[in-house]
């Protein structure tokens, strides 16, 4: 896997999926390497902008460069000043682009049933995944939820790609009513699946982790923690996480993850400072006051 | 083209643009789209002995032209520090200049202790701005002898080939008395400025957006009262070398801050946005050299303090 790299890519296309606009750049940099988990960061607003901070996006598709150049896609969800100057720039714009970031999912090297479980335009990095699985002679089963009917994603897709497809919403609009939770014991055990991936808002990561957890097998988590920079330098995006020694530490979103393995996420802990963390006793010596990187 | 060479006491830099203390990690990652022995030199995160987890999330809050953060400098420990991030960088060929922060006097110097003889280590940035209080709920930096005491101690037992720089906050009444007790206590040079101290509410949950409460304000937003530090120290202490740092994000960003009288300038938060911001920012201020008629850079640091027909005569005589 080849490391990052920043380009300038053309808006080839802009399309609107439910409350989401899904983006095709011409970017053959980053989409020679970039696997399905990865992520891209886009930066915002314009030469002039008050926005300093890129976007990140997870990669919702990558298709090398061929006869025709190499693309990727991502998903948008409108939620603030800088997705809102996104989502409103025409085709044949043209974006400062980072990727590929951050960890992809790590296949099995031999076919194993896998469910996999996206929360509102989570699904996008599933998609690739998916595909490479089927192509792969995996089982897969897919379960997608949201709120509410016109913010899930992906549905048509992952149908076209696995042949079917579980649907729930909070609200009942489509679907069954409830969480994406509620079918994931049944799917497991429906395909025997060895393992679950998964990507959408913490909650349903620590949930998901559990319902994988009490089935005995591992779940890949692709967490969408808040960024300043993706490439490993502002260490904004901590999570605290369980090592391979069994100790835990504030380990960046961006480099370390996106992805990892539930069980190692210390969810509870999440916006706190657990006392055994590596380096917490450093802290506790002096007050809390910030200002300080 | 303008001789970009300069000078930081007796460390002589190719280029004056520098990563800022916390905004380069400790330079790896940056080397993914620039070789970071390319820059003038690398200024690494600053180190403390011990493993430091830092705050609990959330750490950032983006704010009109700048960002918030509450770190709380995070780091590895100055053993694991030496052994893996200096090692990196002294196999670049990067010349680093190793930002240190303590909780004490002690600890400081300790840390300049273990540095002593380094050959990686082109100069050390004391951060005395950072919130980690010796006593009374200040910053070092914001006490005339506190700030005495740490850089006195670090001068003494620092390889005395490798000068110290003071990393002063603009959070002060009069940053040229800091400035002043610093260089009478010995600090070589003096790196301007760290974060102002700030705050943003979420409204929606009703309490500080920041895990840590405060956090430092950095971006273009604290440029112009950086660039006001930088000035005011110039002449405060006329014979010391300044880094200057905040907020610069182009090449005329960086020449403001070398008319203000700094001998080369740290790109800090810009990286953020922009990964190769400081190979972009250097060709921006040669270009800006040339096209203004200085044949090197050290004819412009603090050019911006001279008076109408002195900045004139020197024109004619560079130009």
């Amino acid at each position: 896997m080849s490391g990052p790299v920043q380009e300038t890519a053309e808006i080839f296309s802009v399309q609107s999926v439910g409350e989401y606009k899904q983006f095709t750049l011409v970017a053959p940099g980053i989409a020679a390497s970039a696997r399905p988990g990865q992520f891209v960061a886009v930066s915002v607003g314009g030469e002039r902008t008050s926005m300093l901070l890129r976007r990140s996006f997870a990669l919702y598709d990558m298709t090398p460069g061929g006869e025709f150049a190499g693309t990727i896609q991502f998903v948008v969800a409108e939620n603030g000043p800088g997705t809102q100057w996104l989502v409103r720039q025409p085709t044949g714009a043209r974006l400062d682009v980072v990727g590929p970031l951050g960890t992809p999912f790590r296949r099995p090297n031999d076919p194993v049933p896998a469910v996999l479980v996206g929360g509102g335009y989570g699904t996008a990095p599933l998609i690739p995944l998916a595909r490479e699985l089927v192509a792969g002679g995996s089982a897969v089963e897919v379960v997608i939820g949201a709120s509410t009917a016109a913010r899930l994603f992906g549905e048509l897709v992952a149908r076209r790609t696995v042949g079917h497809v579980t649907v729930t919403t909070d609200d009942g609009t489509a679907g069954q009513r409830g969480l994406v939770t509620d079918p994931l014991p049944e799917l497991i055990k429906k395909i025997d699946a060895q393992v679950v991936y998964a990507c959408g808002p913490m909650g349903m990561l620590r949930a998901v982790g559990e319902v994988a957890r009490e089935h005995a097998i591992p779940a890949q988590v692709a967490v969408e923690e808040s960024m300043a920079c993706g490439i490993g330098v502002c260490m904004t995006c901590v999570l605290p996480v369980r090592g391979d020694d069994g100790r835990s530490r504030f380990v960046r979103s961006c480099v370390d993850g996106p992805v990892f393995l539930a069980d190692r996420v210390r969810w509870s802990d999440v916006g706190r400072l657990p006392d055994d963390l590596v380096g917490a006793a450093g802290m506790t010596r002096t007050p809390m006051r910030g200002g300080a990187r | 083209m303008a001789d970009m060479s300069t000078t930081l006491s007796s460390f002589r830099l190719p280029n004056p643009i520098l990563t800022a203390s916390g905004c380069a990690a400790a330079g790896r990652e940056l080397g993914q789209f620039f070789d970071v022995a390319e820059l003038g030199a690398v200024v690494t995160k600053s180190i403390m002995m011990q493993p430091r987890s830092g705050r609990p999330t959330p750490r950032m809050a983006e704010t009109p032209s700048g960002m918030l953060n509450s770190i709380g400098l995070q780091g590895p420990g100055i053993d694991s520090f030496i052994a893996n991030d200096l090692a990196w960088l002294h196999e670049q060929g990067a010349r680093t200049v190793v930002s240190i922060a303590g909780g004490q006097t002690d600890e400081f110097v300790e840390l300049a202790r273990r540095l002593y003889g380094h050959p990686a280590v082109s100069m050390i940035e004391v951060n005395i701005s950072c919130p980690n209080v010796e006593s009374r709920g200040q910053v070092f930096a914001c006490d005339v002898s506190a700030s005495s005491r740490v850089i006195g101690a670090v001068r003494r037992a620092a390889d005395p080939n490798v000068p110290i720089f003071a990393k002063l906050t603009p959070d002060v009444t009069d940053i040229g008395t800091i400035a002043r007790a610093c260089a009478d206590s010995g600090a070589d040079g003096l790196s301007l400025i760290n974060t102002l101290l700030g705050l943003v509410i979420d409204v929606d949950r009703f309490t500080p957006a920041l895990g840590g409460v405060t956090g430092g304000l950095s971006g273009p937003a604290i440029r112009p009262v950086a660039l006001r530090c930088v000035w005011q120290v110039r002449q405060a202490v006329p014979h010391l070398p300044i880094l200057g740092m905040g907020g610069i994000s182009s090449g005329l960003d960086a020449l403001q801050f070398i008319l203000a009288g700094a001998s080369a300038v740290s790109v800090g938060t810009a990286v953020f946005g922009d990964p190769s911001a400081p190979m972009r920012i250097l060709a921006e201020l040669e270009a800006a050299l040339d096209e203004r008629g200085f044949a090197a850079l050290s004819d412009a640091i603090g050019f911006a303090h001279l008076d109408a027909d002195e900045r004139q005569a020197r024109m004619t005589v560079t130009v």
